[in-house]
């Protein structure tokens, strides 16, 4: 695991906005709940979750297997589990 | 001499409009080179150019739209530069006189001179003093030789001269990223005018936009004659509805669609295939790979649809002009959605013959240039049978209708928890269900069948994909 910077909850939620707005440039992040499932929201495929995830991953250090892609539906979602990881 | 001409991206297209040439006349082009950018209601195509040549004279200009078939440009082959060598020895003399006019470098030229151009090897009737270095590092470096104003003996170009001449041309390009390249060109912004904010200078697009508001700045005096190929910023040239628009793009499909119902008598199949072995190899795989290794289950969709048409390859083809013209080659058109709708199907060319991974990163990069506008046009046109899986999409199965000229399409629908029952015993099993559409004056259902059993087949044995 490779840590590359320390991320706080809101640096977090802004890193994951903007990955998403890579994916998706017209999405409004200010009406996205943090509680709602950001592919079906967004409707990204899992091309696109793929490549957020590498994203993530090469950002945070932390490791994602595809087991636990399940538990990664919304903002709050990623946050909880990148955090509960973080080196 | 050889006609290049508008391609046919598709059934659906009858005319495109020249985006941008990325050759000038004198050029060197190799078989498969990008020499045209395209606009289609599909977005910007690559086009690519089908044999060695030289760049003899382009017919049509950018911004101009022109039905399928328009020749755009004239390439000469090297059949024609051997009857200009000959012609070359007998005309040095004037060829000589024509160096001393040396002034409209971007000018076309006659064939004689033409060839002569491009720091290919000296021929015959010789015009440009270059010193061998010269040449040598201008091809290096794909600095046209005309464009070079010689400062050695008697004004030969040095390869000083060359390399002065880059780092000029350089500074007098600024460095731009792809979309405020084209937004500059959409609202008719003066790059050169631009201060950038980007990395190291570069302008974005926000520098555009910003540019844009401001009211334009008094004509300036026309820049020096040096002018690359794509910078030129073109001026606003449609208003009707902007190519590649989703408004667009739904016409063409509408159109090509109804074509397909009018004249393909469609037959269609399905049944229902048992991922488990599948998905259980994917997720092992995926389990010792990297995030960035993964595989997505397309990849396996994909390789086994090649593989079961190898083994029935009487769904892979075209139905052109009342006849049958089954293709050797497998090219799975994989339909990929874009987002502000519509979708595009570019070829994955001999799926059959390729790795897992090498599917996976063919598809990466598919999907990445489908998006952003940046298709080739081979991609768009060679595809011998559509893929669609709607596997991300809630939708269980799919019937698909017919792009022509192919005559078969496999619809792949969700994989799903479905209750199953084998060997006597009813358990819960991720299904995924498969069908093909044919076309009757093609094939027949017996043929579909076939194919529907070996990709099952197939999907059992991922392993040995």
């Amino acid at each position: 695991m490779i840590g590359k910077q320390i991320f706080n909850r809101d640096e977090l939620k802004r890193l994951i906005f903007e990955l998403l707005a890579d994916i998706a440039p017209e999405a409004d992040f200010d009406t996205l709940g943090l509680d709602e499932d950001i592919r079906l929201d967004l409707d990204i495929d899992s091309f696109d979750f793929l490549n957020f995830l590498i994203g993530l991953n090469e950002a945070t250090g932390v490791d994602i297997p595809e087991a636990d892609y399940g538990q990664l539906v919304t903002t709050n979602d990623i946050c909880d589990y990148i955090l509960a990881r973080m080196p | 001499m050889n006609e290049f001409k508008m391609p046919s991206l598709g059934a659906d297209m009858e005319s495109g409009t020249v985006y941008n040439w990325m050759v000038k006349p004198g050029d060197a082009v190799k078989r498969g080179d990008i020499v045209a950018e395209v606009e289609t209601a599909k977005g910007v195509i690559e086009i690519e150019v089908f044999e060695d040549g030289i760049v003899h004279k382009i017919l049509v200009e950018e911004g101009s739209d022109v039905p399928v078939g328009t020749v755009l440009a004239l390439i000469q082959t090297e059949e024609d530069e051997a009857e200009a060598a000959v012609e070359a020895v007998v005309e040095p003399v004037m060829a000589v006189a024509e160096a001393a006019a040396e002034h409209h470098p971007m000018d076309h030229r006659p064939l004689v001179s033409a060839q002569k151009t491009n720091g290919v090897a000296p021929k015959a009737g010789e015009r440009l003093r270059v010193s061998p270095r010269a040449r040598k590092r201008a091809a290096d470096l794909g600095v046209d030789l005309t464009l070079v104003t010689g400062t050695g003996r008697g004004g030969a170009i040095t390869a000083d001269d060359v390399e002065q001449f880059m780092a000029r041309q350089k500074a007098e390009t600024p460095r731009i990223t792809p979309l405020a390249r084209r937004l500059a060109a959409d609202l008719g912004v003066d790059i050169h005018k631009i201060q950038g904010t980007g990395p190291q200078g570069a302008i974005c697009k926000a520098d555009i936009e910003k540019a844009a508001d401001r009211p334009k700045d008094v004509a300036e005096p026309p820049k020096a004659e040096v002018k690359k190929a794509a910078e030129p910023p073109k001026a606003v040239k449609k208003e009707k509805p902007r190519v590649g628009s989703p408004d667009m793009m739904r016409q063409a499909i509408a159109l090509a669609m109804a074509r397909a119902n009018r004249d393909i008598p469609h037959y269609y199949l399905e049944t229902q295939i048992n991922m488990q072995a599948a998905m259980a190899w994917l997720e092992a795989e995926n389990m010792r790979r990297s995030l960035r290794e993964r595989l997505l289950p397309a990849v396996i969709l994909i390789k086994a649809v090649a593989k079961a048409l190898s083994e029935v390859p009487e769904l892979n083809g075209f139905w052109r002009e009342d006849s049958l013209e089954l293709q050797e080659s497998i090219h799975i058109g994989f339909a990929i959605a874009l987002r502000q709708g519509g979708l595009v199907t570019p070829a994955i060319h001999n799926a059959d013959l390729l790795t897992v991974d090498e599917i996976m990163e063919k598809l990466r990069d598919l999907i990445v240039r489908t998006r952003a506008g940046r298709l080739r046009g081979s991609e768009l046109t060679d595809a011998t049978v559509t893929l669609t899986s709607l596997g991300d999409l809630g939708v269980e199965k799919v019937y698909g209708v017919i792009y022509p000229p192919q005559i078969a399409l496999v619809g792949l629908g969700k994989i799903m928890e479905r209750p199953w029952a084998e060997n006597g015993m009813l358990g819960v099993r991720p299904m995924m269900s498969a069908t093909v559409a044919g076309d009757h004056r093609a094939s027949d259902g017996l043929v579909g069948a076939r194919f529907l059993e070996a990709l099952n087949r197939h999907l059992q044995e991922v392993d040995k994909l």
